[in-house]
């Protein structure tokens, strides 16, 4: 018998609100704010009220996904990143740096958005960087 | 709440922790302070009473999750209204619950306008109540003010208070007596999606009619709008209406019906308590 709340951060946008799920015995039952939370200050938007609700959905997916002439087939990570650095590269070798796009996103840290933009700019040579939000 | 008072809450929670399941109440750790069920052998160092949280939702979810256990909370006088109001929708079992009550300060009382600043321990079948009660605090000004307002005028207030809303549903989420298992607020029927400012004035009238005979100024509510509606100002009005018409008053008494029932067939509230 264990209930508690565990301290995260909403993933939906980059304000970082300040959520806990409510945890009962392993099991994520609820959300509530933080009160104390120097940016929310206990309140939430509507997506943060329900941040969770990914977390067990049915549909989430858990493994990369790679469309070959039979359909949508589960890939491992290795198996995807490969196709996408061949085919990036294809593109890029083919039409030019600027041939393709970057979108960043607010799921994301800011750590992780550097590394994208950093990929983007000094790997692939396109400044073509944006982000979810203007998707 | 005095420094004294919390020492003496802790040892409290210590002895009755021998005897119980668990105890709800709130926890502060580096990570920040939230409801937690204490067991023997927790720090209760750990255990304060600010920031407040709705720890009456936290037992009806355990009540329900282990119907043989036998749990406590530490509750203020709005924890207590809103446990009486749960027991009375099957939401909580009393027989299952040791209410160890805490008297708010005058200070406390003010900050809350709360006209009820320590739990009724008379009517629970275990309680105590530590801390010395104080007089209830007069009511929020800003109901005084509305009354003298036109009708003209009143709506004109609620107007511009019920643009700023961004249908967060953070009212309903927070509020210990909102437990129905279909809300009218997520019927398109209702209340159309995806439209801001909500309908004016249905969305926020449509909770305050749900909350007629439940709403126990606890204030969550308000504390976690973020766009700072005055809505213990309408939930004071309402209840004072519910007092004056139906001669109700929300979380007074274990053993008095509540006037209004919403337990109709077509619009079922959670899972009773087992």
């Amino acid at each position: 018998m264990e209930y508690k709340n565990v301290l995260t951060t909403c993933v939906y946008c980059g304000c970082g609100c300040g959520v806990y799920f409510e945890v009962l015995d392993g099991e994520i039952v609820g959300t509530l704010p933080v009160k104390e939370h120097p940016i929310s200050r206990g309140s939430l938007c509507i997506k943060g009220w329900n941040v969770p609700a990914f977390v067990n959905h049915p549909e989430r997916l858990k493994t990369p996904l790679i469309r070959r002439e039979d359909g949508l087939g589960v890939a491992t990570w290795d198996e995807a990143l490969g196709l996408i650095a061949e085919k990036l590269g294809a593109i890029r070798d083919e039409s030019g740096p600027d041939s393709v796009g970057f979108l960043a996103s607010a799921k994301c840290t800011n750590e992780e958005n550097y590394l994208l933009q950093k990929l983007s700019r000094a790997v692939v040579k396109t400044n073509n960087v944006d982000h979810c939000a203007r998707l | 709440m005095t420094e004294n008072t919390i020492k003496e809450l802790r040892a409290h929670v210590a002895e009755k922790l021998k005897e119980l399941d668990g105890v709800v109440a709130l926890r502060r750790t580096t990570e920040g302070t939230a409801p937690h069920l204490f067991q023997d052998g927790d720090d209760l160092a750990q255990l304060v009473m600010e920031p407040r949280y709705p720890l009456a939702s936290v037992v009806s979810l355990l009540q329900k999750r282990f119907p043989k256990a036998r749990f406590g909370i530490v509750a203020r006088g709005c924890d207590s209204r809103a446990l009486v109001e749960m027991a009375k929708r099957e939401q909580i079992d009393p027989d299952r619950l040791y209410l160890l009550g805490v008297a708010c300060t005058a200070g406390e009382a003010q900050e809350c306008y709360c006209a009820d600043p320590a739990p009724d321990t008379e009517q629970w079948p275990a309680a105590e109540v530590i801390g010395e009660p104080v007089e209830g605090a007069p009511p929020n000004p800003m109901v005084a003010e509305y009354e003298q307002m036109s009708l003209e005028e009143r709506r004109a207030f609620w107007r511009q208070q019920f643009l700023k809303c961004i249908k967060c549903y953070g009212c309903r989420d927070i509020c210990p007596e909102c437990f129905c298992e279909a809300c009218s607020l997520e019927d398109p029927l209702w209340v159309e999606r995806g439209v801001l400012a909500p309908d004016f004035p249905m969305f926020h009238l449509i909770r305050a009619m749900h909350m007629a005979s439940r709403c126990v100024a606890c204030r969550q509510c308000e504390l976690t709008c973020p766009a700072h509606i005055p809505l213990t100002v309408l939930y004071d009005l309402l209840r004072q209406d519910v007092g004056k018409i139906l001669g109700y008053d929300p979380g007074a008494d274990l053993e008095v019906a509540p006037p209004i029932s919403l337990s109709l067939e077509d619009a079922p509230i959670k899972a009773k308590i087992v």
